[in-house]
């Protein structure tokens, strides 16, 4: 069990690993979702795989009687999940608001907040001191 | 005990809520002052205890050690977490002036606050999920504050801020899914005594190769601090002064936590790549600021290049060196934050941070000028500002480790700072306005101006008081670094002296074997 899951590991990272190699920022994100996920596997699988032996205590005993599940793991995975819900919502929701207000999803173009060499230095200050809409058009 | 411990978590959680239900009114941003003033007397307090009785802990929910989350504060811990609440009190104020009402409604005083809460909590925890738990607390709140007013920068700025560390976050929590899976234990004091007994020590080294590259990008390390400069020169102020103050050095804190309590086991491999991506990451980050035209953009570069400075002390792991980081650690949050603060005013009386737009403010506020030459030259390494004598000791320690091209490249990473320090002056208080301004501090008003120039005085005035009296600060260091290169008093406060004492015997019965 832990061999199969260690290899859906292995290929989600990989799958996720080539889709956030994606300069398409909604590739990155669909990426991340993978990655996060097998994150989570590996937690799961840390803290090793029981078959039906449900971590409950007999009334007035302090300890299980035998080896039953780890519930530790399951308690980080499902914090893990909430939080990287959580997150990922507010990165699709950045990546929207980004596209709808830079116009395009593709990481090389978004050059705002660090133009280009040239386009930084070539325009001269005083005429985008007056003019910024032409240094934002020049951006774009 | 634990109260000590979990007020300086529960205030700013208060505080933000607070402020998130008057954040229509102006009463927000006074109650995040109020807030952060409490937070500095509850920080106090904790040091004052830790300065007494050592290595504090408290086991949350009375969970025993190492079932429970434990809360330690030895006194890494405590001073990283007063000088949060001094950073936070600073640029609450300033937030008085600096941020917009629109910003107010959709909730900054309450992000700060929370964002605030992510730090202390990442500073106080000796249970690495919780630590990454408060990561993620810092985290969202980050990306709040930093996108908050949506200008197409932000957004630009942000998408690269949030999927780097989003990744950075992912390695995080699989190395920890792993260490557990190898120790079956998450508190860090517990690792520390399970992790050298591990028999699997190869395995450990890669785990902790995953930690290095999380705590890395968090961190702005060579070669993964792109996100850095791509970022923090794009939201508000009192923004980027609390990000560039706080936000890398949980990541240094961090780093220097795990590389001296848990990964000390295959120091030649670990702590030889740190040396060189520290060397590598002060000169790439004070040639990025040498090439930059923009108040804001120039600072950037330059938490790189400092960071690599702390990083250097861990990395060399001698006593001296660790004073060294601690030491440069303290220092450096105060004098970032106010250099950030600083270039907020700049900005609001000649309307720019670009240094080609700007100028003559040393002839029209030349209290400005006298506030930003303090840290300009105490990060730059001026004798006697704080920014020396975190040098000297840095130095020092890698010249004694016979580290002799790191120490070199320390001292000309020092000297090229004072370059970019030089090009800010030239440009943005020698030189004449271009267009003619005479940007004086008597143009804002009155409330606005103290509210600004108050506590870029008041961390000045602070760089000032390590500089000239260094030794005890130094003394507190000392002894700050001979906890964190002997854990024992760590380990034994959290787990109890029973099972640190059975540990020691164990692992003497080992030894002897």
């Amino acid at each position: 069990m832990e061999q199969i899951l260690a290899i859906l590991i292995g290929v989600l990272v990989a799958a996720s690993v080539w889709l956030m190699l994606s300069r398409n920022v909604v590739r990155f994100l669909f990426g991340l979702v993978l990655i996060s996920n097998a994150a989570n596997l590996v937690i799961f699988t840390g803290g090793r795989l029981t078959l039906g032996a449900p971590p409950l205590i007999d009334e007035g005993a302090e300890a299980p009687p035998a080896l039953v599940a780890n519930a530790l793991p399951q308690a980080l995975v499902l914090t893990a999940i909430v939080i990287g819900f959580g997150l990922l919502a507010f990165a699709l929701a950045l990546v929207f608001r980004a596209y709808t207000a830079l116009g395009t999803v593709d990481s090389d173009e978004m050059r705002l907040a660090e133009p280009p060499e040239g386009e930084e230095g070539a325009a001269p200050a005083s005429r985008r001191a007056t003019t910024p809409h032409l240094a934002r058009e020049a951006a774009e | 005990m634990s109260w000590v411990l979990s007020i300086p978590l529960a205030i700013p959680f208060l505080t933000a809520v607070a402020c998130y239900l008057t954040r229509d009114t102006p009463r927000a941003a006074w109650i995040s002052v109020a807030g952060s003033a409490l937070l500095l007397a509850a920080s106090a307090v904790l040091m004052a205890q830790v300065l007494a009785e050592g290595v504090i802990a408290g086991q949350m929910g009375g969970w025993r050690a190492p079932f429970g989350i434990t809360l330690v504060a030895d006194l890494l811990s405590a001073v990283m977490v007063v000088i949060t609440a001094i950073t936070a009190l600073a640029v609450a104020v300033y937030a008085l002036a600096d941020v917009s009402a629109v910003q107010e409604r959709m909730g900054y005083h309450a992000l700060f606050q929370v964002l605030i809460a992510g730090v202390t909590g990442a500073f106080l925890t000796g249970d690495l999920f919780n630590l990454y738990v408060w990561f993620e607390v810092m985290l969202i709140a980050s990306f709040g504050l930093l996108v908050l007013g949506g200008t197409r920068e932000q957004l630009d700025g942000g998408i690269k801020y949030v999927t780097l560390n989003l990744v950075s976050t992912i390695l995080f929590l699989s190395g920890v899914g792993l260490l557990y899976g190898m120790t079956g234990t998450l508190n860090m004091a517990d690792l520390a005594v399970t992790v050298p007994r591990l028999e699997n020590q190869a395995l450990v080294t890669v785990v902790a190769m995953m930690f290095m590259i999380a705590f890395g990008v968090k961190a702005a390390l060579f070669p993964l601090f792109f996100w850095l400069p791509a970022a923090y020169h794009t939201p508000a102020f009192s923004v980027s002064a609390v990000f560039a103050g706080l936000l890398t050095k949980v990541g240094v804190y961090a780093l220097i936590r795990m590389f001296t309590l848990v990964f000390t086991g295959d120091t030649e491999f670990t702590h030889t790549i740190l040396l060189w991506v520290a060397g590598f990451t002060m000169v790439t980050g004070v040639l990025g600021a040498a090439a930059q035209q923009d108040f804001r953009k120039i600072l950037s570069f330059h938490i790189v290049s400092q960071i690599g400075y702390m990083i250097l002390g861990l990395a060399l792991l001698t006593p001296l060196a660790i004073v060294g980081a601690v030491f440069y650690l303290v220092h450096h949050i105060i004098v970032k934050a106010n250099l950030f603060l600083v270039s907020g005013v700049a900005n609001r009386l000649t309307g720019s941070t670009e240094l080609g737009r700007i100028g003559g403010l040393y002839a029209s506020a030349p209290l400005l000028a006298v506030l930003f030459l303090i840290p300009a030259f105490s990060l730059a390494g001026f004798p006697p500002l704080s920014g020396f004598w975190a040098k000297y000791v840095v130095v020092k320690a890698s010249l004694d480790a016979e580290a002799w091209v790191l120490a070199a490249a320390a001292l000309v990473v020092g000297a090229l700072t004072i370059y970019s320090m030089t090009k800010i002056w030239a440009e943005a208080f020698w030189k004449p306005h271009p267009e003619g301004h005479a940007p004086v501090l008597s143009a804002l008003p009155a409330r606005d101006r103290l509210a600004l120039v108050t506590p870029i005085a008041a961390l000045a005035v602070l760089t000032c008081v390590i500089g000239l009296a260094p030794e005890p600060f130094v003394q507190f260091a000392e002894r700050s670094a001979a906890q964190l290169i002997d854990p024992s008093d760590y380990v034994a406060t959290v787990l109890g002296a029973d099972a640190a004492e059975g540990a020691a015997r164990i692992a003497a019965l080992e030894a002897r074997e």
